[in-house]
């Protein structure tokens, strides 16, 4: 069988002496969401930090379109096709909206103008407030302004750490709905999601951590139906 | 735009009784001069005189500290860390003017009425510039690869700025320097009597008047570049939120590169618009350290709108305190023995550490909201 376009194999890391994930393997597809969940302690930001770098591996193997990219930088793997949105901190509170853009683009800034405004289709407020500091901005529209910047990096997997926290629940359809849009379009999408039953039902895969092992993968539907998931992680 | 037109209501409201009270204040001071016989001419002697010793010179000091506090404000946004060399900085790249004028001089180039240190300026931003990069690769770069906590960063730029000290006295030696040339006033206390016909003379120096000048274009320049250019956005992104611009491929020693090279330029232009309004002694560039991080603190830390604007404030609060207002309230009518002198002038730096502790404990964001210190 063909690897998956963006896995992370057998991954064991952690902090200080301690090890926080255990042989855990995270896999995304093009096109596909894929969506980690677990209670909480499970590891799943630290799988997502793993898979992007920002914590070395003492075990496993990260490969992006059957390349290994273990030994890549953050923002090495940035330039490798891989864009991130952290939990928090995901803006530059100080820049404009626009600004922000262009920060995304830094690195290849060809036809700027195109790629904003087809993200500005997607979430119609980057144009309305353009000029404004993302830093005014509500919880949901600054997390759209975070996809958003990432997305200017023109990535092949878009990576999301709860990108639903603190946004209303009104504004997490509207998001959940951009984000499948965003996979359509033949990106991977890998989503740390705290929403858990929200999120498997839009997911084509679904993780199920504990303790930093894998305890259930399956398709996001699969998971849902599972009696057991249900029992220990969706509340019946 | 509902929600603005909401917010703009309420606070003109406030305004009002301010606006009033102020007006009134006015009339009860004006009222009884109109009464006296010439009492329109004296009135306009008391404002001649207090624009002579106030408002000329508090301009020129605001703009002087406020090109110091940009520096010390842009490293403070980019590097996390207040950076104790900056006087020093500011003393070792008007040295640099200082020799190149003399070198100037002796090949017989001069900018006629204008000083030739304005030619010499490049110069002295080279040297400056080599000296903060300098420093930057051997002891900067160092700690900033370590992620080692804005104290250490303080205490390294404490040793440079001994170090700055020590070559600056070394090369150019501790006293007084005079290197103001070309024409020493655009406006004469004689002529402008004699124009005007007051009996109150009001100067303006060339160097003031440069000062000025130099101090507009270059914070004209300034935020052109930080908020038009590439680079400028990029700096201002790493400042914002250091993470989020490496994930954005924005590389973090090309922004301390050109961060050192702005903020030696900054300090070059003001150590020698100091210079050239007053005179170069480097122990005096070292005691501008106190007011130009007050400016820094004062306009809120971070903030480049901040710096001038704390610039100006602690430039005016210094002057205005310690000026002696005697001949000023006898053209107003309210003759004194007494010099009105609120403080003496050697309280300047008192004035100084007063604006800080109110800064800090009342506002400790300053007036534009930059960081907690």
């Amino acid at each position: 069988m063909a690897d998956p376009f963006l896995i992370g194999e057998a991954m064991t890391c952690g902090y200080g002496d301690a090890n926080i994930l255990h042989g855990c393997t995270i896999a995304v597809e093009q096109g596909e969401i894929a969506v980690i969940v677990g209670p909480n302690g499970a590891g799943k930001s630290t799988a997502m930090k793993a898979v992007f770098g920002l914590l070395p591996l003492r075990g496993g193997v990260v490969r992006l379109g059957g390349q290994d990219i273990s030994t890549l930088t953050p923002p090495d793997r940035v330039a490798a096709g891989m864009g991130f949105v952290p939990q928090t901190n995901n803006v530059f509170p100080s820049l404009t909206i626009r600004e922000n853009l262009e920060m995304g683009a830094y690195l290849c800034p060809q036809n700027i103008e195109d790629r904003i405004a087809q993200l500005t289709n997607l979430f119609p407020i980057l144009k309305e407030r353009s000029q404004q500091p993302a830093g005014e901005l509500s919880g949901g529209q600054r997390q759209q302004v975070a996809v958003a910047r990432a997305m200017m990096t023109q990535p092949r997997v878009l990576m999301l750490d709860e990108p639903t926290a603190g946004v209303s629940p009104i504004l997490v359809q509207e998001l959940f709905a951009r984000i499948q849009e965003i996979a359509a379009a033949g990106i991977a999408v890998l989503i740390v999601e705290q929403n858990a039953r929200q999120a498997l039902s839009l997911a084509h895969r679904g993780f199920v951590l504990v303790q930093g092992k894998n305890r259930f993968t399956g398709t996001g539907q699969d998971l849902l139906n599972d009696p057991d998931v249900r029992q220990s992680f969706l509340g019946g | 735009m509902a929600t603005k037109t909401e917010t703009n209501g309420p606070p003109r409201e406030w305004h009002r009784p301010w606006g009033i009270a102020v007006g009134v204040a006015l009339l009860l001071i004006v009222l009884p001069l109109v009464g006296r016989e010439g009492a329109g001419v004296n009135l306009l002697n008391a404002l001649v005189r207090f624009a002579n010793f106030v408002v000329i010179p508090g301009m020129t000091y605001g703009s002087q500290l406020a090109l110091g506090a940009l520096g010390v404000t842009l490293i403070y946004a980019v590097m996390r860390f207040s950076d104790f060399a900056h006087g020093d900085t500011m003393a070792f790249g008007a040295m640099g003017v200082i020799l190149a004028t003399r070198v100037l001089q002796g090949m017989g180039i001069s900018a006629g009425p204008l000083p030739t240190a304005l030619l010499a300026l490049p110069f002295g931003i080279l040297g400056a510039v080599t000296l903060a990069l300098v420093f930057d690769r051997t002891v900067y770069r160092f700690y900033r690869r370590q992620r080692a906590a804005p104290v250490t960063f303080v205490i390294a730029s404490i040793g440079a700025m001994f170090v700055t000290n020590g070559l600056v006295r070394l090369i150019i030696g501790p006293s007084d320097q005079r290197f103001a040339d070309g024409a020493r006033f655009i406006i004469r206390v004689q002529a402008f009597k004699e124009m005007t016909g007051l009996s109150e003379g009001l100067a303006l120096r060339t160097t003031q008047a440069i000062t000025l000048v130099v101090a507009v274009v270059v914070v004209l320049a300034l935020f052109l570049f930080l908020n038009r250019t590439s680079l400028g956005k990029a700096m201002r992104a790493y400042a914002d939120n250091e993470d989020l611009a490496l994930l954005s491929g924005i590389n973090p020693e090309r922004v301390a590169l050109w961060t050192w090279i702005l903020a030696a330029t900054l300090a070059t232009i003001a150590g020698t618009l100091y210079g050239l309004d007053k005179s170069f002694k480097p122990f005096t560039y070292f005691q501008l350290l106190l007011p130009i991080f007050a400016s820094a603190i004062v306009g809120g830390i971070g903030k480049p709108l901040g710096a001038i604007a704390g610039g100006f404030v602690v430039a005016f609060s210094e002057i205005a305190l310690t000026y002696p207002y005697r001949k000023v309230l006898d053209y107003l009518g309210f003759e004194t023995d007494s010099l009105v002198q609120l403080l003496s002038a050697d309280y300047k730096f008192a004035v100084c550490f007063i604006i800080l502790v109110v800064v800090l404990i009342w506002r400790p964001r300053g007036i534009f909201q930059g960081r907690v210190i």
